[in-house]
């Protein structure tokens, strides 16, 4: 094993836990929950690359989410479009808008780079709300079901692989972005910005990339979680979704893979759990946000790994 | 004419609002660096105890302030159970408690009230008065002039009082003040109960002209930090000068040019003022220490 490096051991062993995890599951809605996970662990893998790599906060990148999501409600539906090339489309509108509007706005810095982040991701939501002519406004509307070459996607083991695969594909791409000079020069970013500048990094080049990257990571989980549900509502591309993807991030840890996937399963195991105290679910969650932000700030990955080394030595 | 008044005036109503929204916010940013996203909240504090209070019989004046003192505790309790705990946090996860905190308010008050819509008796009657054509409900007034008392009380209290005074220093200079003897614990326990009361105020203002539920304090939240960033985060009078903007933004908008997209208007404005002016209209320029 000491041959392989530290990012194909990370791959293996997600590849392992992706793979044997099903034989554990009692009935098909834990697949879809982890199916889920895997999906909400891929927007926060992106969005790791901005926050945890770049150091840029995002609070409106459910927007792109829900770019993605609604390119393949609407593209089938409306335009006739195959599903398949709807999620290039959605992509590649993210990827066009993100470095667009990116620009100026990664000019800005700590709350004003927050709220202008939140101002698009609340546009967007707005627009997707309002244009129901085409979105079916704030009740959502159906999406038709993934087909490639004739062959449908439906039921919850086929979208488990399906989540899954993308999961490993999303971060085998997040790893290996660590080693290139891409990924170094975020790195000096996140660490210091003018110490970036004057050792030759185009800062707002690499700022502009994590942001185009993040917000196509966003768009594809989008597109694979409406296809997954076969239905999309405004919700999906609204702030406290926003909030919910950058939670994940936090908790879970900045900048790692690992860390985005844990800080993913436990936002989206915390409400499935919770549902059981029905109308004490939103206090219950706001307490745990609250109570884990406090006691593990850097995240419960580092937070975990902190106390196993301590242990250790 | 008339058109453009009665722009003018739903516009300054919901742009008070705003204001006081942002005018807590702050208070709170000045006193902590903390920006606080549960603000929206107390107005929807502010609003729904007067409603059950009053509806449990107790009279609309004192079932006011029953609702300014449930919010002061609710205040002093956010900063001392969650933001003081967790001093030394980085903005953002200082940001996500605060949401934390706003969600956490939102179901307790889903809980303790329910989720219907509540509306309050307007303080002095329903029928409009005709100012210059235009029909203006008597509330808008009580609104506007409760947010200028309240900006002048404030102004009153950090100018002419030691304690404001010291409110000051601390947003100045947060370890000079400490070591000029000001208890800086106190100074943002102050700010957080402060700003509770200002959003409560604001929220038993409104409540008879937009009605109030469990669930107000998100957007409310998210304008009045739109608002507070417009005028320059961190300074009173630009929050204040955001709000109105931001509320006569909005009603023109909405009058003129398309009322659906009512609530972009805000955003976009927002979006436009930081791409050509990166630190709010009234802001100064930060200075990057390297």
């Amino acid at each position: 094993m000491r041959s392989l490096s530290r990012r194909s051991k990370t791959l293996i062993a997600l590849a392992v836990v992706i793979a044997v995890l099903p034989l554990t599951f009692p009935s098909s809605y834990y697949l879809r929950v982890a199916a889920l996970v895997w999906v909400s662990a891929f927007a926060a893998i992106g969005l790791n690359i901005l926050m945890g790599k770049a150091g840029q906060v995002s609070l409106g990148h459910a927007g792109f989410f829900g770019i993605g999501a609604y390119a393949v409600a609407i593209g089938p539906t409306h335009l006739g479009l195959p599903s398949v090339a709807a999620i290039f489309i959605g992509t590649l509108l993210s990827a066009l808008l993100a470095y667009l509007v990116g620009r100026p706005i990664l000019r800005l810095k700590g709350h004003y780079l927050a709220i202008a982040t939140l101002g698009l991701g609340v546009l967007i939501a707005l627009v997707i709300t309002t244009e129901s002519r085409w979105t079916g406004g704030p009740d959502g509307m159906p999406v038709a079901k993934l087909t490639v070459f004739g062959w449908r996607a439906s039921g919850s083991d086929v979208w488990y692989w399906l989540t899954g695969t993308m999961l490993l594909a999303g971060a085998w791409v997040a790893l290996n972005l660590d080693d290139t000079p891409t990924g170094r020069a975020f790195r000096a970013l996140h660490d210091s910005e003018v110490a970036a500048r004057v050792a030759g990094v185009d800062v707002n080049r690499f700022k502009l990339q994590a942001f185009v990257i993040a917000a196509v990571y966003a768009s594809l989980a989008g597109s694979a979680l409406a296809l997954m549900n076969g239905f999309v509502n405004p919700d999906q591309a609204g702030f406290l979704h926003s909030v919910e993807l950058v939670t994940m991030v936090v908790l879970g840890g900045l900048g790692s893979v690992v860390s985005s996937i844990v800080g993913a399963a436990v936002l989206i195991m915390l409400p499935q759990m919770l549902t059981v105290f029905q109308e004490y679910e939103n206090f219950l969650l706001g307490l745990i946000i609250i109570v884990s932000m406090i006691f593990m700030r850097e995240g419960i990955v580092p937070m975990a790994w902190k106390l196993m080394t301590r242990r250790r030595a | 004419m008339s058109e453009f008044v009665q722009f003018l005036m739903s516009g300054l109503t919901v742009g008070a609002v705003y204001a006081l929204v942002a005018l807590g916010f702050t208070l709170v940013y000045n006193a902590s660096d903390v920006v606080n996203f549960a603000q929206g909240e107390f107005v929807m504090l502010g609003g729904m105890v007067t409603v059950f209070a009053s509806a449990a019989g107790v009279p609309l004046p004192l079932a006011a302030l029953i609702a300014v003192g449930v919010s002061i505790v609710v205040g002093l309790l956010l900063y001392w159970c969650a933001i003081a705990p967790a001093r030394g946090a980085s903005a953002v996860t200082l940001i996500i408690i605060t949401i934390g905190a706003s969600i956490l308010l939102r179901g307790a008050a889903q809980i303790v009230f329910d989720k219907h819509f509540h509306k309050l008796p307007s303080f002095s009657g329903d029928a409009p008065i005709n100012l210059l054509g235009a029909a203006v409900q008597p509330q808008s007034f009580w609104v506007l002039g409760g947010t200028a008392v309240i900006v002048l009380l404030l102004y009153l209290f950090l100018e002419r009082t030691l304690l404001g005074k010291a409110v000051l220093a601390t947003a100045a200079n947060r370890l000079a003040a400490q070591l000029v003897g000001i208890s800086t614990a106190t100074v943002m326990a102050l700010a957080f109960g402060g700003s509770a009361a200002i959003g409560a105020v604001a929220g038993i203002l409104v409540t008879p002209i937009t009605l109030t539920s469990y669930d107000v304090g998100t957007l409310l939240a998210l304008k009045g930090f739109a608002a507070a960033m417009l005028g320059g985060m961190g300074n009173p009078l630009g929050a204040v000068a955001g709000g109105l903007l931001l509320g006569l933004l909005e009603s023109f908008g909405a009058g003129y040019i398309s009322s659906t997209y009512k609530d972009a208007f805000a955003f976009l404005v927002i979006l436009g003022v930081l791409f050509a002016a990166p630190q709010g209209l009234f802001g100064r320029r930060a200075v990057n220490r390297v």
